[in-house]
C-alpha cells in the first residue's frame, strides 16, 4: 500500500479524496489529511448562510470515512522532497504521493490600521464568528472591496444590523463579473438595501478609536467613513508558501505551477483547487477546483485525465439581486457586438455579446433578472435560441390594493367610516395609521381593517415609516431578521440592542410570535409569558364578557364518536355553549380563566391537543369527504387534510392562516377562500394561494399544478415560511402578495425555482417546526409555575369571577348581556359611587 | 379635584408573585381590581375596561408610550396612561386608579374612588 498525504481539507481537498476513495477499488492508497482547521470540510461557497440561521454543522460536506486519517489542527509546515516527507508540529508523515490542496487566504492590502482589533477578513466560520461576536452593540461597519465576496461580507454586516459602507476601487462594483452598465444597475439595488458604496476610491488608512478597536476609515479623496467593524475583502491569494518553501516552481501571479495533468515539477507532488496555478492560471471558483480534484483522482489510479478548462460562469444571489455574467461578458472578442437592454421600472440589466455577424452568442451579464441564465449559458458559441429581445425581456407582474375602491366603500365596518372619510382626514393631514384611527375611528374596534389604512396612505402619496412602533425603527420583517441573525431570545435585549422604551401591545406580540416561529420554547416561559396578547397567555381566545372559549384541535375536521362524546361531555359538565365552527371543528364558549386547566386537563386525557384558535397560527385545515366515500373523489382529501394540519399545527404567523382540501373540482371544502388550498386533479393536487373570507374576501390563485404530495408538501412548507420571514404584522397572505414586487410570479420564482437561493433554509427551517412540535396545553398541564397563571384572583383563587354569569337561550347558556355590560361592582360597606 | 374615599390597604400578594410586565386581579374590599409591576414600578387600576365593560384590564399588555407607562385594553386595546388613567386613544374616556405600595415584600392595594 502506498502513502498518500492529502494538505488541506476544504471544498476541493474534501472532494479529492472522495473521489479517491471512490475509485481506489484495491486499496492502493493509504490517505491522510492535514488540516489547518479544527472543523472537517465545509461548504465556503454557502458561509454567509450562517447569518441566514443555519447552523455552522449544516455547511458540512465532509463525510467520515474510516479509511481515511484527517488530522484536523494539525497543518503542514514543511515538504521535504529528498526525503519525501511532510512536516508538522506534531511530526513527519512520509508520501509516496502528495497532493496540495491548500486553497488561498484573504489578500490585505498594505494599509495602516488592518492589524486593529475590529478588522476582519471573510473567509472561515471563525472569521464569521468572530465577527457576528464584534457587531454586538456597535452600529457601523465598512468592507473594503466590492467584489463578489465584499458584497457578501456587506449583507452579513447589515444583517447584524450595521450601518454598512462599501469602499471599491474600481469604478463598479464587481468589477470581474459586470460591466459599466451591469455596475450601476447593481449599485442602485445596493443603496436601496441601505448600504452605501464608495466607488473609485483607495482606503489610505484604518483608525482606532478610543478603546483600540477600530473606529474609522480614510479614503484617498479625503473622506473619513465611521466604521467600528471594518472586514478586508479585496481578493484572494493561492497558499503557495509550502510549494515556494520546497523549491517548486510557482505560476506568474503565485499559485503552485502544474500542468494539464495537475502536476507539478516533482512527479510525486499534485496541486488542486485555487491553490493551483494551472498552466499558470489560477482559479478561485469551485467548479474548477472540483475538476482538478477528479483530474488527480484519476492520475493517481493510473488514468490520463487531463484539466478540461475552466468554466467562469456566474449565478448568483448577492444582496438579494440576481446576478449572472457567463462567456466573454465584457466584449473582448475582436469585432463583437453588444445587445443591451436596460429597464428601470423591472430594474433589470441585460447584455449579451454577440459575434460580429450577430449570429453566435459570446457571453453576457444579466443584473435584476437572471431567468434567461441557462438557457443563454447553454447556447454560448452556438446561434442565439431567439431573438436576442425575446430572450431578455423580463416577465412582469402587478396588484392592486385597497387605493382602487371607490369613495363610498366603507372601509371600517365596526366604525361606519368609508373611503371618503379616511381621504378627507388624509387631506386633513392625518399622515399614519394611528392619526387615521385617531380622527376617524377606523381600525380601532376588531381591527382587521389597519391594513388597508395603510394602502390608503400609500394610495395618496403619504410616504409612510416601516417602523413597528415607536419602540423600533425595524419592519417586522427586519426585526425577524435581526433577531434570527443575532440569536436574539429576549424582547429585553432586542429592546436594548436595537428599540427604546418598554416596547407595547404591539411590538410586544410581533416579537412574541418571531420567537415562536424560530422555535424558542414555550410561549409562557419566562420573560416571552409577559409578551403575549391574553389569547396567547391563556391559551384560549378572550370574549366580549372577559369569559374564554376553548377549540381543541379536530385535524381536517375528522373526529370518531368517542371524541365526539368526550367533547360533549366536557361541554355539559362545565357548563360551556357549543357551536361548530366554519373551520370544521368545535368552539366551547364561556370559560373562566381558572376553568381553562381543568377543561384541558379532560380534553388532553380524552386525546385532544390545542387547536391553537388563540394565535396568529395554523388554524384548520377544512376538508370535504374524498374518493373514499364520494362518488365524485379523485383523491383522498381527508388523509391530506389531517397530514397538512398535522404538519403546520402550532406554526406562529404574523396573521392566523387558514387552509383546506377539496377531493375533486367540485370544491366542497372552500379551499379557494383559504390561505393555501388544495384541489384533488386526477393527475395529483392543484396548490392555490392567497385567498381568505372574513372582511375583504378573496379567492386563492392557482400557483402549480398537478403536484405529487411530496411535491405539494415542499411547496406549502416554502410558502408558509417565507410568509412567516418577510410579511408585515398582521398582514395576511393575500395583502402580502399583493404588496410583493412581481407579485405571483416572483413567488413563484422564489419558491419553485429558487430564485433567491433560500429554498434550503426555507426547508430547513420547517423541518425544525415539524420536529420541535410540542401540544402547548398538554405542556401548561405538565408544569406548576405555568398552571399559576389561570387564576381567578391573585388574593382570592377560589373565588370566581362574580360578573361572568350567564342567561340561556335555544338550550344553551350565553352571556347575561345586561348585567354583564358595564354591570358595577358590589363596593361592599361603600358609600354608592356616581359615575 | 372630587372628594376622594378610601378604605384601608388591603395585602394582595408577596411582591414574587408579580411576574415583570404582566398583571394580576385581585379583590379588594369586593372591587375586581389588576396590579401590575412594571420597570416603573408597581401600579394598580380598576379591572373593568371602560369601553367594553367587561373586567379585564388585568390581562392587558403594559409598555410605554412617548416615555409614559401604559396599559393597553385587552378587548379592543384602548391604551391607557397608567399614571393618570386616562386613555390616549379615545378623548374623554378614563380608567380608575387605586394606589397601591410593597411593605415588608407584600403588594397591598386601597382603593380610591373619584367622583
Amino acid at each position: 500500500m502506498s502513502e498518500l498525504i492529502v494538505v488541506g481539507n476544504g471544498m476541493v481537498g474534501q472532494r479529492f479524496v472522495e473521489a479517491l476513495r471512490a475509485r481506489d477499488t484495491d486499496g492502493r492508497w493509504r490517505v491522510t489529511v492535514l488540516a489547518e482547521e479544527r472543523r472537517p470540510a465545509y461548504d465556503r461557497v454557502r458561509l454567509s448562510a450562517v447569518f441566514d440561521g443555519v447552523d455552522a454543522d449544516e455547511l458540512t460536506v465532509h463525510t467520515p470515512d474510516a479509511g481515511v486519517d484527517l488530522r484536523l489542527g494539525e497543518p503542514a509546515t514543511g515538504v521535504d522532497r529528498a526525503r519525501r516527507v511532510v512536516t508538522t508540529a506534531a511530526g513527519e508523515y512520509p508520501y509516496d504521493a502528495l497532493v496540495l490542496a491548500t486553497g488561498s487566504y484573504a489578500f490585505v492590502p498594505p494599509v495602516d490600521g488592518t492589524d486593529l482589533p475590529g478588522v476582519f477578513v471573510y473567509r472561515t466560520l471563525d472569521d464569521l464568528t468572530a465577527i457576528r461576536e464584534h457587531a454586538r452593540g456597535r452600529r457601523t461597519g465598512a468592507v473594503i472591496g466590492g467584489g463578489l465576496l465584499g458584497l457578501e461580507a456587506a449583507n452579513a454586516l447589515r444583517l447584524l444590523g450595521l450601518a454598512t459602507s462599501v469602499v471599491e476601487f474600481a469604478p463598479r462594483l464587481m468589477p470581474v463579473q459586470v460591466d459599466e452598465a451591469g455596475g450601476a444597475m447593481l449599485r442602485r439595488y445596493v443603496e436601496e438595501l441601505g448600504v452605501t458604496p464608495y466607488l473609485g476610491v483607495a482606503t489610505t488608512a484604518l483608525r482606532p478609536g478610543p478603546d483600540g478597536t477600530v473606529a474609522a476609515l480614510d479614503l484617498a479623496d479625503g473622506r473619513t467613513l465611521d466604521a467600528e467593524l471594518v472586514v478586508v475583502a479585496a481578493g484572494i491569494r493561492p497558499r503557495d508558501e509550502l510549494a515556494r518553501a520546497a523549491g517548486l516552481p510557482l505560476g506568474p501571479r503565485g499559485g503552485v505551477l502544474v500542468d494539464a495533468a495537475c502536476r507539478t515539477a516533482d512527479e510525486r507532488i499534485w496541486a488542486v483547487g485555487e491553490c493551483a496555478a494551472v498552466d499558470g492560471v489560477c482559479h478561485g471558483l469551485v467548479a474548477p477546483g472540483y475538476a482538478t480534484a477528479e483530474v488527480v483522482a484519476d492520475r493517481l489510479l493510473g488514468g490520463a485525465a487531463t484539466f478540461p478548462g475552466a468554466d467562469t460562469a456566474t449565478k448568483l444571489k448577492l444582496l438579494g439581486v440576481d446576478v449572472a455574467s457567463f462567456g466573454d461578458a465584457h466584449g473582448v472578442t475582436p469585432g463583437c457586438l453588444d445587445v443591451t437592454y436596460t429597464d428601470p421600472a423591472t430594474r433589470s440589466y441585460a447584455k449579451l455579446v454577440l459575434s460580429d455577424d450577430a449570429r453566435t452568442l459570446l457571453g453576457g451579464v444579466l443584473v435584476g433578472d437572471a431567468s434567461a441564465y441557462p438557457a443563454l449559458r447553454a447556447s454560448v458559441g452556438g446561434p442565439l435560441p431567439a431573438p436576442p429581445l425575446a430572450l431578455l425581456a423580463p416577465a412582469g407582474g402587478a396588484g392592486a390594493g385597497a387605493g382602487a375602491l371607490p369613495a363610498g366603500a366603507q372601509v371600517c365596518s365596526c366604525n361606519a367610516v368609508t373611503r371618503a372619510d379616511l381621504d378627507a382626514a388624509i387631506a386633513g393631514g392625518a399622515a399614519d395609521v394611528p392619526a387615521l384611527k385617531a380622527c376617524t375611528r377606523a381600525g380601532t374596534s376588531c381591527g382587521s381593517c389597519v391594513p388597508m389604512l395603510k394602502q390608503l396612505l400609500d394610495a395618496a402619496g403619504v410616504r409612510q415609516s416601516t417602523a413597528l412602533c415607536e419602540h423600533f425603527d425595524h419592519s417586522r420583517q427586519e426585526l425577524f431578521d435581526l433577531i434570527r441573525v443575532r440569536g436574539i431570545r429576549t424582547f429585553s435585549r432586542l429592546v436594548a440592542e436595537h428599540g427604546r422604551g418598554s416596547g407595547c401591545d404591539i411590538c410586544k406580540p410581533v416579537v412574541a410570535s418571531i420567537l415562536a416561529s424560530l422555535g424558542t420554547g414555550h410561549v409562557l416561559d419566562g420573560e416571552a409569558a409577559s409578551l403575549q396578547d391574553t389569547n396567547d397567555h391563556f391559551l384560549a381566545n378572550l370574549q366580549r364578557d372577559g369569559s374564554y372559549s376553548v377549540v381543541p384541535r379536530i385535524p381536517g375536521g375528522e373526529i370518531t364518536p368517542e371524541k365526539l362524546i368526550a367533547i360533549g361531555e366536557v361541554a355539559r359538565d362545565f357548563q360551556l355553549y357549543t357551536k361548530i365552527t366554519g373551520g370544521q371543528r368545535i368552539d366551547l364558549f364561556g370559560a373562566r380563566v381558572d376553568q381553562l386547566p381543568q377543561i384541558w386537563r379532560r380534553l388532553v386525557d380524552a386525546g385532544f391537543e390545542s387547536g391553537h384558535a388563540y394565535g396568529k397560527a395554523l388554524r384548520t385545515v377544512k376538508s370535504c369527504v374524498g374518493d373514499t366515500w364520494c362518488r365524485y373523489g379523485v383523491q383522498d382529501s381527508v388523509g391530506l387534510a389531517v397530514a397538512l394540519e398535522l404538519r403546520y399545527r402550532g406554526l406562529r404567523a404574523p396573521h392566523k392562516l387558514k387552509s383546506a382540501v377539496s377531493g375533486c373540482a367540485r370544491e366542497c371544502a372552500e379551499a379557494r377562500s383559504k390561505d393555501f388550498g388544495v384541489i384533488a386533479t386526477e393527475g395529483g393536487w392543484n396548490l392555490y394561494v392567497g385567498g381568505n373570507g372574513g372582511f375583504r374576501p378573496r379567492h386563492a390563485d392557482l400557483f402549480a399544478t398537478d403536484l405529487s404530495t411530496a411535491e405539494l408538501v415542499t411547496l406549502i412548507d416554502r410558502f408558509l415560511m417565507y410568509y412567516i420571514r418577510t410579511a408585515d404584522r398582521l398582514q395576511r397572505t393575500a395583502a402580502w402578495i399583493e404588496a410583493m414586487d412581481g407579485g405571483l410570479d416572483h413567488l413563484r420564482s422564489v419558491l419553485v425555482d429558487d430564485s433567491l437561493g433560500l429554498c434550503a433554509d426555507l426547508d430547513a427551517a420547517m423541518a425544525r417546526h415539524v420536529t420541535s412540535y410540542s401540544d402547548e396545553w398538554r405542556d401548561v398541564l405538565e408544569d406548576p409555575d405555568r398552571l399559576r397563571r389561570f387564576t381567578s384572583f391573585v388574593n382570592a383563587p377560589g373565588v370566581p369571577d362574580p360578573s361572568i354569569s350567564f342567561t340561556r337561550e335555544r338550550g344553551q347558556p350565553v352571556p347575561a348581556r345586561d348585567a354583564g355590560h358595564r354591570r358595577q361592582p358590589v363596593a361592599l360597606g361603600l358609600p354608592e359611587v356616581r359615575r | 379635584m372630587s372628594p376622594v374615599v378610601t378604605l384601608d390597604w388591603t395585602p394582595v400578594c408577596p411582591l414574587d408573585r408579580l411576574d415583570l410586565d404582566r398583571g394580576v386581579a385581585a379583590l379588594v374590599d369586593g372591587v375586581q381590581v389588576a396590579v401590575f409591576r412594571t420597570a416603573h414600578g408597581l401600579y394598580a387600576v380598576d379591572n373593568l375596561d371602560p369601553v367594553g365593560g367587561a373586567y379585564v384590564m388585568s390581562r392587558g399588555l403594559v409598555g410605554s408610550r412617548g416615555g409614559v407607562p401604559t396599559l393597553a385594553s385587552p378587548l379592543h386595546k384602548q391604551v391607557y396612561d397608567l399614571t393618570t388613567g386616562r386613555c390616549l386613544d379615545l378623548p374623554g374616556v378614563t380608567l380608575t386608579r387605586h394606589r397601591v405600595r410593597c411593605r415588608d415584600g407584600q403588594v397591598e392595594v386601597r382603593l380610591r374612588q373619584e367622583q
